[in-house]
């Protein structure tokens, strides 16, 4: 039952990732990164990690996932074109990677330890994962608050209209040259 | 039965190198960025499956905090996009060459 589970799981992540890679619409990318995530969540209850199954559903299925797509969205992003640049690195790309993969998983089967993983072998139900959290880990998760917290600040600047960050000053020919071009940009 | 701990490793690494060569053939800059996500997931298994492994609640913290960080990352990374594609009207990869907004 465990290994059918694994396998039907496994099975989906890698049909998603693979489709990732060969759709070329950035839409069709993102619904099958969804599928990717949600299987790798059944794969994550396998191993008992309740918590984190249900985290990596509602942040990276739900929330990420929605950015990437509101974003594809607001910026109409089409087909992408084939380029030569895109050859070159798909001649290149393809074979090493290939052998990267082949190598990781040599050296895993290699050394691997027949140590079975039982089926929820670790209960990580939310209390437990939350008296580690809250007293072990706290300093880590109170700087996480002033990480999000500085990548909130940073998202609004960026993505800011560019003349309400860059105020008028001292006109450097440069900058009103750069300025000009994109206000060209955007009657265009 | 039960899995060995080599399955899970071996998954998380397909899932990985596939992140890999989606950062290396695409041209899209969101689908780039997608590729990096998936290269985190597969990280985050391997941090699960060590954890069930050595009986640790640790790896799954791991996890937690590479989901926020994942989260942050998303964020600001979109917001640039955004503020690329406003000057320079496309996302191809090969026509963004340049720091400078």
């Amino acid at each position: 039952m465990h290994l059918i589970l694994f396998l039907f799981f496994g099975g989906i992540c890698v049909a998603g990732a693979v489709n990732l890679l060969v759709q070329r619409h950035p839409i069709n990318s993102a619904l099958s990164l969804v599928v990717v995530m949600a299987s790798l969540a059944g794969e994550y209850l396998l191993l008992g990690a309740e918590f984190v199954a249900a985290i990596q559903v509602i942040v990276y299925a739900g929330a990420i996932m929605v950015l990437f797509i509101f974003t594809i969205m607001l910026l109409n992003a089409g087909e992408e074109v084939r380029s030569k640049g895109s050859r070159v690195a798909a001649m290149l790309g393809v074979p090493g990677v290939m052998i990267a993969g082949v190598l990781i998983a040599w050296i895993l089967l290699r050394h691997s330890n027949t140590a079975a993983v039982s089926m929820f072998a670790l209960p990580g139900d939310p209390r437990a994962i939350a008296r580690l959290l809250f007293r072990d880990f706290l300093l880590p998760f109170e700087v996480t608050s002033v990480l999000i917290l500085i990548a909130i600040m940073g998202a609004v600047v960026l993505a800011s209209k560019p003349e309400a960050v860059a105020r008028p000053s001292a006109a450097e020919p440069a900058q009103r040259e750069v300025r000009e071009l994109v206000a060209s940009g955007r009657e265009r | 039965m039960a899995i060995p701990l080599s399955a899970y490793l071996i998954l998380s690494g397909i899932l990985f190198t596939c992140g890999v060569l989606g950062f290396l053939i695409k041209r899209n800059i969101i689908t780039i960025f997608m590729s990096i996500e998936l290269m985190l997931n597969g990280v985050n298994l391997s941090f699960v499956a060590f954890a069930a492994q050595w009986h640790s609640l640790s790896g799954q913290i791991f996890v937690f905090f590479v989901m926020v960080v994942a989260a942050a990352e998303a964020a600001v990374g979109l917001a640039i996009i955004i503020a690329v594609y406003r000057t320079r009207e496309t996302l191809n990869v090969d026509q963004v060459n340049l720091l400078k907004l």
